[in-house]
């Protein structure tokens, strides 16, 4: 498996998800800059947290343009595997990988903190059997609050892509106020129908080390790369048919 | 040095004026220093040579007034053997000071002050204050790798200062978040004294190999002379001058003064500049342009390379047609660097920021002899020698004088106090407790991005925030705490320093770290003042002593005076912050009780003081008496102690006492995360002692530890012969509440800790919620 990360002017959490990779996972990982206009062999494509292009206009909304993008648009068309985390998600959502959008937080401020999520049963990977019930992961955004019309709502529910909501209630029924940023129905992540473009406002790559809030970043992180596994697969079936 | 050429008009005839005593003073400079100008260059300043002038010899450039102070600080460390500590550049000669941390590895920190730009545009005044620092840590060829900021606000009752504070931790947030830099610290006070002139000191901390050092010194004479960054616009124009005098209700007139922020450039400059940095050889002398951009930036380069400097302004990247010399020279826009690289590597670095599609423009040379010469359209519009505006600009010792209410403010006693009932006593720990000095920042620290980098081993609301740093295969924890309480510094600044210095080290020690160097940011008034004056001597000359009985040297720092409101001086405030190292992962320590059954130990003692407390100031509104009493051979070896004892494992919390004192310090070892108690049981006070003050009272030299039962003794026993104060406090429960007895003044009581941390909690939130919002 090997898993190449998306290089943005202003992308802040690319060397820490470079770093979750090869140190935490044992994974090769490299990086690519967002001139490039191929990113060759990756099994997974990462597209990392930070203010790409200073968020300028809106999160994600001048990185959708970067050459890079067209190359990622290509793998994802062919059931490439990719994951965008915190800007990576805003990014992937401008370019209409994912549906929705992410606007500005409820309380108008920016937000860091860990918070606990309910993970959802979204299809082979990200699931309660592979992930567990709840995640405990760091959120760090000014623009985390998901949006969708109610249509689009409902295919999400259906389809079963919603990857996680941050909790409303505890682990004994005691409501819970964990939404951050008021995204719409708690949502957290999400994935697109197809099951092969991830993204999430949570770090996971924020989780994964002993001096981190939790290790719960690792089962997401390796959910990713079991679904680029399962791609690279196909892949190679498809080759040899 | 060679006499100064007579200067051709102008190209704009705007600048083309004959200089009077009125525009002298408009530029700040006194008549005196005008002619002290006038026979070096050995004829008359153009305009824009006064511009430069005025800002190269402001206080904000030159601290004339604070240099000989400045001198006391011990810059070295002197115990030569020390495995780690020794600096490797010192305070003043560059940017920022060099420390060795070991294994070939290398910290550059400092602190700098925003306060005046804050003060009338609190958003990008803190932005840029945050963005300058950034800057002259990686001009350094450090990487940033954490920042912290002090800050200091009036009443949090007013609407002014609301707005204030909003708008400074918004700045904050938005510049470091941006930058990806986690903010992992500080600390915030509010008093009556900041009003209208908030204190915003930002530090930063980066990492760097000791040959990746770089100067700002421009050598090798043809050498070509780059700009980096952005464009040149007419913001920030004379910054360094407004910074260097009193605020006044006309300052709105000056937010033009006042630079605009861009952190996604400085991102963009920061990756682009390390990069290049990275290129051996490529990089003669690099420096930021802060303030007095252009000015400083060129004849500091040239003054430290002992070289010259000639710099054509039509090559100058610039926002707007028809800026003329004078603006050019002044501006202070943001996110920009002056860089020297080695002749014929030209394309090099033009690669390199194209690759960034950043402006690299060559806008000079290096030249032989010893001035700075200004062109524009090929005309010189400046021609002075740069030693003169860097080196020997004008030093002052001002007149000093002790304020007259020290007599009144120290001939106070406790004695004026009625003694406290169990209701009075009751009330105060929750009145102390929602003070928002001491209340929960996390209003403040949820808005600033604490944990990218994914190095943070211990945040905001620690006694001193760590951070994990990997190189290379080996680990650093780089430590970092920040203190001043500026109302001892008022009732006795030379007490007030030492405390700034001692409390920072405790907390370093409470978090199992040894310092390494500390920065200090002196924020004081207007130094004309005798009494202001007075102030700032005896801060700086108690932190001198305080750095050298710990052999803890000076890396840097900042100077801000002026400090000022229409009610006189802001409190002196000389903020220190210390960086120290924790040598294994295993002694950082944190300040929260974590296991029922655990015993805690005070050490230190109880206090017979309250001059100067909380406690005075929140429940009977008096700020008076003396400040609390300093030992420095006694906290030296509490440090030691409790440094050993963490090293040994034995130590399961520590928590240094400071603002509200012993019950406070207390129910803060209690709001973490396992839900726990405490019973104390206060023995052996004598007949005179107050309960007040042994509750409430800010003695320095104080922790509280929580050690395993089984390690309770021993402790007690070692603290005592290491000539400690030590005595057993109690313990820790698993009923969530906190028990008081004081058997010798017959006070016994208890608060649910879930209240006590609801009032701790909800203070700020609540001063600072917005209509319609929820959190």
């Amino acid at each position: 498996m090997k898993a190449t990360v998306v290089q943005f002017p202003g992308s802040n959490c690319d060397r820490d998800a470079l770093l979750a990779f090869t140190d935490a996972l044992d994974v090769p990982a490299r990086m690519v800059w967002h001139k490039e206009v191929a990113f060759g062999d990756a099994d997974l494509v990462v597209l990392p947290g930070g203010f790409s292009y200073g968020d300028y206009l809106r999160c994600g909304a001048i990185a959708r343009f970067s050459p890079i993008m067209r190359a990622v648009a290509e793998f994802a068309e062919n059931g490439g595997v990719v994951l965008g985390i915190c800007n990576g998600f805003q990014v992937l959502c401008e370019a209409g990988l994912l549906p929705g959008a992410l606007i500005r937080n409820e309380c108008l401020e920016f937000r860091c903190r860990t918070v606990e999520l309910r993970v959802e049963d979204a299809g082979p990977f990200f699931n309660r059997k592979a992930l567990g019930e709840s995640l405990s992961i760091p959120v760090a955004h000014g623009e985390g609050n998901y949006r969708i019309d109610p249509a689009g709502l409902e295919e999400l529910r259906r389809d079963a892509q919603v990857l996680f909501r941050y909790r409303s209630r505890g682990s004994g029924g005691e409501p819970l106020r964990e939404n951050p940023n008021g995204s719409i129905d708690d949502i957290a992540g999400i994935r697109n129908r197809r099951g092969n473009v991830f993204g999430m406002m949570p770090h996971p790559e924020r989780a994964v080390a002993g001096h981190h809030p939790s290790r719960d970043g690792l089962p997401v992180l390796r959910a990713a790369l079991a679904a680029a596994e399962a791609f690279s697969g196909r892949v190679r079936a498809g080759s040899t048919s | 040095m060679t006499v100064s050429q007579k200067l051709p008009p102008n190209p704009d005839p705007v600048l083309n004026v004959t200089i009077t005593p009125q525009l002298v003073e408009k530029h700040g400079l006194l008549p005196e220093e005008y002619d002290k100008i006038v026979s070096a260059l050995g004829r008359e300043p153009s305009l824009t040579e006064l511009g430069i002038f005025s800002v190269m010899w402001s206080e904000h450039c030159s601290y004339k007034n604070s240099r000989p102070l400045l001198k006391q600080f011990p810059t070295e460390k002197a115990d030569a053997d020390a495995p780690f500590g020794r600096v490797l550049v010192r305070a003043g000669e560059e940017n920022a000071g060099v420390i060795d941390i070991g294994d070939g590895w290398a910290i550059s920190f400092k602190i700098e002050s925003h306060n005046h730009p804050s003060a009338v545009e609190p958003f990008e005044g803190a932005a840029t204050g945050v963005g300058g620092i950034i800057r002259d840590i990686f001009t350094m060829g450090a990487r940033p790798v954490l920042l912290t900021n002090s800050l200091r606000f009036g009443n949090l009752d007013s609407d002014t200062v609301k707005r204030i504070f909003r708008g400074v931790v918004a700045g904050i947030a938005h510049y470091g978040n941006c930058m990806g830099i986690p903010t992992v610290g500080g600390d915030v006070y509010f008093d009556a004294s900041y009003e209208g002139n908030p204190l915003v000191n930002a530090l930063c901390l980066g990492i760097l190999r000791h040959d990746q050092i770089k100067r700002g010194a421009a050598s090798g004479v043809g050498n070509p002379v780059y700009y980096v960054g952005a464009s040149t616009g007419r913001d920030g124009l004379g910054g360094a001058s407004f910074a260097s005098r009193e605020l006044t209700e006309e300052s709105q007139a000056d937010r033009p003064a006042v630079q605009k922020g861009d952190p996604f450039m400085e991102k963009l400059l920061m990756e682009a500049c390390l990069e290049m940095m990275a290129v051996p050889d490529l990089v003669v002398g690099i420096q930021d342009m802060g303030a007095a951009g252009l000015t400083c930036s060129s004849c500091e380069t040239a003054a430290r390379g002992d070289a010259g400097i000639e710099i054509e302004l039509d090559r100058v990247p610039q926002r707007e047609p028809g800026m003329n010399s004078y603006e050019i020279m002044l501006s202070e826009s943001q996110e920009r660097m002056l860089v020297i690289v080695r002749k014929g590597r030209e394309d090099e670095i033009e690669r390199i920021f194209a690759k960034w599609d950043l402006h690299a423009e060559q806008v000079g040379v290096v030249t032989e002899g010893d001035r700075m010469v200004v062109k524009q359209h090929g005309i010189p519009v400046a021609d002075i020698p740069a030693k003169l505006l860097t080196d020997e600009g004008p030093v002052y010792h001002r007149e000093s004088r002790e304020p007259a209410y020290f007599k009144e403010t120290r001939s106070w006693s406790p004695d004026s106090l009625p003694q406290p009932g169990k209701d009075d006593l009751d009330r105060a720990l929750l009145r102390l407790l929602a003070h928002p000095t001491i209340a929960s920042k996390r209003w403040v620290y949820q808005q600033y991005d604490h944990m990218v980098m994914a190095g943070t081993v211990l945040g905001p609301g620690s006694d001193a925030a760590v951070v994990r740093l990997r190189l290379n295969g080996t680990d650093k924890y780089i430590a970092i705490a920040n203190d001043c309480n500026g109302r001892y510094c008022y009732l006795n600044p030379h007490r007030g320093g030492q405390i700034a210095m001692v409390e920072c080290l405790r907390n370093l020690a409470c978090s199992g770290a040894e310092p390494l160097s500390m920065t200090d940011n002196l924020n004081f008034g207007n130094p004309y003042k005798p009494e202001v004056f007075h102030m700032m001597e005896e801060a700086v000359r108690g932190l001198a002593e305080a750095c050298r009985a710990f052999d803890v040297p000076v890396s840097g720092g900042n100077v801000s005076l002026y400090n000022e409101n229409l009610n006189g001086a802001v409190d002196p405030t000389p903020v220190v912050s210390v960086a120290g190292l924790v040598r294994e992962a295993a002694h950082v320590t944190q300040q929260f009780c974590r296991r029922p059954g655990d015993r805690l130990i005070l050490l230190g003692g109880y206090p017979d003081e309250l001059g100067g407390s909380a406690y005075l100031a929140t429940c009977h509104g008096l700020k008076t008496g003396d400040a609390p009493r300093v030992d420095l051979d006694g906290e030296k070896r509490l440090h030691g102690f409790i440094l050993a004892r963490i090293r040994d494992g034995q130590v399961n919390a520590a928590h240094d006492l400071s603002e509200g004192g012993l019950l406070v310090a207390a129910a803060e070892m209690l709001y973490g995360e396992a839900g726990l108690g405490a019973e104390l049981t206060l023995d052996g006070l004598a007949e005179g002692d107050r309960i007040d003050a042994a509750l409430f009272g800010e003695s320095q030299g104080r922790v509280i530890l929580a050690v395993s039962a089984a390690a309770e003794t021993g402790i007690l026993e070692g603290a005592r012969a290491a000539g400690l104060e030590a005595c057993g406090l109690g313990s820790v429960t698993s009923e969530t509440v906190l028990k008081v007895d004081c058997p010798e003044k017959g006070f016994s009581h208890q608060w649910p800790v879930a209240r006590l941390k609801q009032a701790w909690d909800s203070a700020i939130p609540e001063a600072m919620r917005l209509p319609g919002l929820s959190d």
